[in-house]
């Protein structure tokens, strides 16, 4: 069979075929003309035009988080492309398998400071997987699939492949590879045997044994295992904000989230443990704080990941397992199950009785007198209302904490939100990525009134797209999470952290075409997110705008640089 | 504790900048790196002369390892090698110096490669080590220009780095 004689542009739009992509999120410009040429005649995916290309990969980044797919963005050179570097570093940080294609001026122009031009592959070299500039049509469908493969496989991340202009309207053949194989790339599977072997004996043997989990539990679709194994040997379980959902919060076993804002519980096991078992996890500043407080307690740490890099980069491990988290932790399943010695120490001991009391100290409890809107009732009664089962993304600051802390998650992939990288603005544009991929489902977006502001255009993409996002708007007049900072560590000193001249957002929502709550009392939080959630605003976005209690504060807090039980407790905080 | 590390990567555009925006993104040392083609020309060598803690010395290897053009990388610290590196110095003679210089030169191992009336040029290769102590042992004031090309290292007997 001969091989079809299209052109470059034509070629990158059957490549992404080829690779069954439904959607990609894009915003059209003079070096990406033919490629746009190429969308308009043909129907095998959706193109979703964002307002602003920030929001194009903070949507396909969404749509990956919350299917496993990958996601995919287009933009345009020069300003196009430096407008994604935010939506990109956010992917990098949280490794979410993406692949942004982005037009570049002519090769003959390169290096001629020409319109548009930006060296897009040196900009995002630092914030990439791996990136790609092409300058052959003939590489350009091979270096997609090889965007995919490497976004996809290992530890997942954003890959950039850069497209000049001049390219995409030249004509070749199209020969799509059926597989791929770099000589430099080989992500490990299984983990080693012996090291699978000497983990479960320490996790047997354990007298004060804990499991800490983490985003890479969720990216490695390892759930499952996870559970299985924890609730095989009865071990307590911690997750990671990036991690929440991959254990079910629901269960007896899980305390919370840890780190930073976690819970009291869950932040004592995690110091005093005398074992501790870490998945797909990275032991960062926020998750374990001051790493010398935290192993001044003795304690030996296993740690699965498929990251080698990952492994003892800020804390020494004892039994490195590097591979794939679903596979490695059935391999350890199965060895479980041929071992002899199946009694695990931890049921009814010492151990589970401290930890029982660490949970008396009810650190998550709030005073709420039911005049002034507590953020945090706000959430229960979104998990309430949503039945635990929408996709919640968020922005970034107290709110997000409080979603995190508030709406247990008892499936991964429901929970989507900016850990690594904490970029506000994401919140709308995850919303709409997770709106797309599942049209059916409830999606919110859990927001302040000061994150929400900075991709606020994308309204006008939901309104186009009909998507029905409701959004929770939190609005404390504060860049809360900065006040609180500054209460506690600058002496109130509220430099800049004060929204003024805010937007009346009810008619901002309603310009937008679409439907404005503001709710004012305590006592109204209910009967909003119903009548939101109700089917008459089923097809609706509804923005809610919360007025919450200004001063509220997110408790527990690790202050930075400090050991993990050196929380600040809501009732010990009068004492700062 | 200093390491020399050698590296095989795809000889591709940009994967130099790869390595050394690593190196500077992470805050590693370089003391110095070089990089040329190999016999196979899709594959370049590297050399990188750093230094750090064992811990740190570690995560350089894996990071490097990670690098999607990276294709294998060899501590050349972890076995017996040998490292060379090339230095042209020119050195301002008056006649009353020269044969001073020379026998200097000479006794560390150096070789005039041009002469005219004041100058002289000399070339080494040696242990980096070695072409510090040179320098030390040369009168300071008669040096004009330096340069170094840092060191490349190879593994002693069968120690191969090769695909
Ligand atoms: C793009 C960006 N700029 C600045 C910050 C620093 N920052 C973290 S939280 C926060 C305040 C967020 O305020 P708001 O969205 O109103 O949420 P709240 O904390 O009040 O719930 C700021 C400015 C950030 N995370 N991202």
């Amino acid at each position: 069979m001969k091989a079809e004689i299209i052109t470059g542009a034509e070629i990158a739009i059957r490549s992404l075929q080829k690779e069954n992509v439904k959607f990609v999120f894009g915003y059209p410009g003079g070096a990406v003309l033919n490629i746009y040429d190429a969308i308009f005649q043909q129907s095998s995916f959706k193109h979703v035009l964002v307002r602003h290309e920030q929001a194009a990969v903070h949507a396909a980044d969404a749509y990956s988080r919350a299917t496993g797919d990958v996601g995919v963005a287009l933009v345009t050179s020069g300003p196009g492309a430096t407008n994604a570097v935010t939506g990109i570093a956010t992917a990098h940080m949280d490794s979410i398998p993406m692949v942004i294609i982005s037009g570049q001026v002519p090769t003959h122009a390169i290096g001629q400071d020409a319109f548009q031009e930006c060296d897009t592959v040196g900009i995002t070299r630092p914030c990439v997987k791996h990136n790609f500039l092409v300058k052959d049509i003939k590489d350009i469908a091979s270096t997609i699939k090889k965007a995919f493969y490497l976004a996809a496989t290992g530890r997942p991340g954003p890959v950039l492949v850069d497209i000049p202009k001049d390219i995409t309207a030249e004509t070749a053949e199209f020969i799509y590879p059926e597989n791929i194989s770099l000589r430099s790339y080989n992500p490990v599977k299984h983990g080693h045997s012996g090291q699978i072997n000497k983990a479960l004996e320490l996790l047997i043997n354990a007298e004060r044994p804990m499991v800490y989990s983490g985003g890479g539990v969720v990216l490695g679709n390892a759930s499952e295992a996870l559970t299985e194994f924890v609730k095989l040997l009865g071990l307590p379980i911690t997750n990671t904000l990036m991690g929440l959902g991959g254990f079910p919060a629901s269960h007896e076993s899980f305390l919370g989230m840890l780190g930073m804002h976690g819970t009291y519980q869950a932040n004592m096991a995690m110091q005093e443990c005398d074992v501790l078992l870490a998945v797909g996890a990275r032991f960062d500043d926020r998750v374990i704080g001051n790493p010398e407080h935290f192993l001044a307690k003795p304690k030996k740490i296993i740690h699965i990941d498929i990251d080698p890099a990952s492994i003892s980069k800020r804390v020494k491990i004892d039994i490195p397992i590097v591979g794939d988290v679903r596979l490695v932790l059935e391999d350890l399943i199965s060895t479980f199950k041929t071992q002899k010695n199946k009694n695990s120490k931890t049921s009814d001991s010492e151990w589970l009785k401290a930890i029982n009391q660490w949970k008396e100290k009810d650190c998550m409890s709030y005073e709420d007198d039911g005049t002034k809107i507590k953020p945090q009732k706000v959430i229960q009664k979104l998990h309430e209302i949503t039945n635990g089962e929408a996709f919640i993304t968020s922005d970034v600051g107290q709110h997000q904490m409080w979603a995190a802390q508030y709406y247990p998650f008892n499936k991964p992939r429901r929970w989507i939100n900016s850990g690594g990288l904490g970029t506000m603005g994401v919140g709308l544009p995850y919303a709409m990525g997770c709106q797309l991929a599942f049209p059916d489902s409830q999606v919110a977006c859990v927001t302040g009134e000061a994150s929400i502001q900075m991709c606020i255009q994308e309204l006008s993409t939901c309104k186009q797209f009909n998507l029905p996002v409701k959004i929770i708007n939190l609005n404390n007049r504060y860049m809360g999470m900065v006040r609180q900072w500054q209460e506690f560590f600058y002496g109130n000193r509220y430099a800049e952290s004060y929204m003024d001249a805010l937007p009346d957002f009810v008619k901002l929502a309603e310009s937008y075409g679409h439907v404005g709550m503001k709710i004012e009392k305590s006592s109204d939080i209910e009967s909003a997110l119903k009548e939101a959630f109700s089917p008459k605003l089923k097809e609706r976005l509804v923005f809610l705008d919360f007025i919450t209690d200004q001063t509220e504060n997110v408790f527990p807090m690790v202050p930075s640089g400090k050991g993990l039980s050196e929380m600040i407790l809501a009732d010990g905080a009068e004492d700062l | 504790m200093r390491h020399i590390i050698s590296l095989l990567m795809e000889n591709e555009s940009g994967a130099l900048s790869r390595v050394s925006g690593l190196f500077s993104a992470r805050g590693y040392n370089i003391e110095s790196l070089s990089v040329a083609p190999t016999e196979d020309p899709s594959l370049s060598r590297m050399t990188i002369v750093t230094s750090g803690s064992d811990e740190i010395i570690e995560q350089i290897i894996k990071q490097l390892n990670k690098l999607i053009d990276v294709v294998k990388v060899l501590d050349l610290n972890d076995g017996r090698h040998i490292e060379r590196e090339l230095m042209l110095v020119k050195v301002k003679t008056s006649k009353q110096y020269r044969d001073e210089v020379q026998q200097l030169s000479n006794s560390f191992g150096g070789r005039i490669i041009d002469a005219s009336e004041n100058i002289l040029i000399i070339e080494f290769t040696g242990a980096s080590t070695e072409l510090d102590n040179y320098l030390k042992s040369l009168n300071n004031s008669l040096v004009v220009e330096i340069i170094r090309t840092g060191a490349s290292g190879i593994g002693r007997g069968d120690r191969v780095l090769k695909i």
